[in-house]
């Protein structure tokens, strides 16, 4: 189990390098998504793989139990990507639509208002 | 327990629904609101200071929960000192961007502007770095609609820029929490102090992995090179007010380096010794000279004062690079002077675009209205800025370097500051003669009539617009001439700091045997 979830955490990271250094809105949105996904795999493997243990310490039967912790973290790290991913497709579209461009790196031609060279567009 | 502590936090996020829901539609019920907000956080503030001021490290435990369990929020000398900083330039910033109307150009300013409050004083008082996160993530959010205010093409980019590049920084953040928590089983920060003073030194790699993903999260928010490449878009794309609000959220940074890597990775912990100082000198360096090559080679003052902003980062983290106490105190001081200065900057900034149009281009143009009145408070904000007599920026800069001594260092650091201090005074005063004296020896425009005068009238900035900039101005000359008093409060700051037992029986409520 260790692998798939090691290998899971992994794939999900490269992928979402990847669609980050796109440097266009939508890739960049879905890469960063991608990572949000990435990270709370890796905080749930942060307090150790156990499979069906209740998360709290039980009186009676068994000493063994998972770690609740990292699991009130994923919660909070989920509804913090969750709302931010919400921001980020407003803030991109709205600047999509005032610029006609989504483009993440501010190039030469924010300052000076000259349309984008054709050799700066990255052949997609 | 001293429910005062939770106040700062516990106001502003009160205060923000409220403005934001009830007073949408109603500008002036809005300002009042906000600006009584700002007052009584600042009266929190120095309530908060005063008790603090005594030595004693004060714990709020929220719902009552033992400090492991729980979360926990801490008074010490250098959060009650940040959270006071944070209210003075809270309000006069506030001041500011009411009186010259910058809040009426969107939306929801005084409600995101509070939030932003909450999220800054809530990221200095908490004692648990997952709760710093949440915190971080607060002030985030409020500072991409404040950033984005006002809208407009160049800004939506700037902005959408700024909003990526947190983001990352943000997913980098949990990572580290995820490996620390991996490494030592809890994230308070007085209990991961006490437990990475016994890591045998053979399980340490997982901590060190933290830490220097720790360091590179907090470098994003404190601009440090390599990470430092949306500061000078973000700021100087930014609403002028807002990037002088912003002249703090860099300290957020600072001080989370400050805190975290003192306390829990800090000096004699025999893991992580001198990791920090590696590669935080060296980024602080070059961050310097970014700086002042962006101030010599500027073409619009925006930009010009995003990469002072930078190049005064630089010489703070020069400052704490070494932690060594005397050093640390030396940056403190330049924290403080360094945030009143550059939010003096920017304000000052945003009266000239007022009157030339909201062009900031550097080139000569008719004299604007209030000429002199306007390069006066460019010219003190500029020496504060560049470290020249008689303003506290000398000072600054002068105590850096003299507890800059060690040998290795002294070169490198004298070296860094004093080349970059005279980079940036050639930029600085290029821009101020090109701006304010070039601009009197050119005829006034042909058009004289009465409209143009009636536009005068119109955009010269009244008593309101320019008090903020003359309070900064004035903070700036108190802390030059009261800087005896205040050294000898932040050397008991930077004790308190590097005296992590004290912390750590503080928080955990036992003599944890540090």
């Amino acid at each position: 189990m260790e692998m798939i979830v090691a290998s899971a955490v992994g794939v999900l990271t490269a992928g979402g390098v990847y669609l980050v250094l796109r440097l266009r809105a939508f890739p960049v949105i879905l890469g960063l998504a991608m990572l949000s996904y990435a990270v709370n795999v890796f905080l749930f493997a942060a307090g150790k793989l156990t499979t069906n243990m209740p998360p709290i310490l039980s009186k009676y039967g068994e000493a063994t139990y998972t770690d609740p912790l990292p699991q009130a973290l994923v919660l909070t790290a989920i509804v913090i990507s969750f709302g931010m991913t919400a921001v980020l497709v407003m803030v991109a579209l709205a600047s999509f639509l005032e610029s006609d461009s989504d483009r993440i790196n501010l190039g030469r031609s924010e300052n000076a208002g000259l349309p984008v060279e054709p050799g700066q567009e990255d052949a997609q | 327990m001293n429910h005062w502590i939770i106040a700062p936090v516990i106001l502003p996020a009160l205060l923000a629904p409220v403005i934001g829901f009830v007073m949408r539609y109603d500008i002036r019920l809005a300002r009042i609101a906000s600006l009584a907000g700002a007052v009584a956080l600042l009266a929190i503030a120095l309530g908060l200071v005063v008790q603090a001021a005594g030595g004693e490290t004060q714990v709020y435990r929220l719902g009552d929960w033992p400090a492991p369990f729980g979360i926990v929020l801490v008074l010490d000398r250098l959060s009650a000192l940040m959270v006071l900083l944070t209210a003075l330039l809270g309000l006069l910033v506030l001041a500011h961007a009411t009186a010259t109307g910058w809040d009426d150009r969107g939306r929801h300013f005084h409600a995101l502007f509070q939030f932003q409050l909450m999220g800054i004083s809530g990221a200095f008082l908490t004692g648990d770095v997952f709760n710093l996160f949440v915190f971080f993530e607060i002030l985030l959010i409020a500072s991409y609609g404040l950033m984005i205010h006002g809208g407009g093409r160049d800004r939506m980019r700037a902005g959408l820029q700024y909003v990526v590049i947190n983001l990352a920084g943000s997913t980098l953040f949990l990572f580290a929490l995820g490996v620390l928590y991996a490494s030592t089983g809890t994230l308070n920060i007085a209990d991961l102090a006490l437990r990475l003073q016994d890591i045998p030194l053979e399980d340490a790699a997982l901590v060190r992995v933290a830490m220097m993903l720790l360091l590179v999260v907090f470098a994003v928010k404190a601009a440090l090179f390599p990470v430092q490449f949306w500061l000078p878009g973000a700021y100087s794309n930014a609403p002028a007010p807002v990037a002088a609000l912003f002249a703090i959220m860099t300290k957020v940074g600072a001080y989370s380096i400050i805190r975290i890597h003192t306390t829990v990775f800090g000096p004699g912990i025999e893991a992580t010794d001198g990791l920090a100082f590696d590669w935080l000198f060296p980024a602080a360096l070059i961050t310097i000279a970014i700086g002042a090559a962006g101030v010599l080679g500027a073409r619009r003052l925006m930009p010009l004062i995003a990469f002072a902003v930078l190049g005064s980062m630089g010489t703070l983290m020069l400052a704490v690079s070494v932690f060594a106490p005397a050093a640390m105190t030396a940056g403190l001081y330049y924290l403080v002077h360094s945030t009143f200065a550059a939010a003096a900057l920017f304000l000052v900034a945003d009266l000239v675009m007022a009157q030339r149009d909201g062009n900031d281009g550097l080139s000569t143009r008719a004299a604007i209205a209030q000429n002199g009145l306007m390069a006066a408070l460019f010219f003190g904000a500029a020496i504060a800025m560049a470290g020249m007599p008689p303003l506290s920026g000398f000072l600054g800069k002068l105590l850096v370097m003299d507890a800059l001594r060690a040998p290795g260092v002294i070169g490198w650091a004298w070296a860094a500051i004093l080349v970059g201090s005279l980079v940036t005074i050639v930029g600085f005063a290029r821009a101020g003669s090109v701006l304010f004296w070039k601009s009197t020896s050119l005829a006034p425009a042909p058009e004289t009539g009465d409209a143009p005068l009636h536009q005068i009238e119109r955009n010269a900035a009244g008593t309101a617009q320019v008090m903020p900039v003359l309070a900064m101005l004035g903070l700036l000359a108190a802390l030059a001439l009261f800087a005896g008093p205040l050294a000898g409060y932040l050397e008991a700051t930077t004790g308190q700091l590097f005296d992590r037992a004290g912390y750590v029986a503080a928080v955990l409520g036992t003599n944890g045997g540090v």
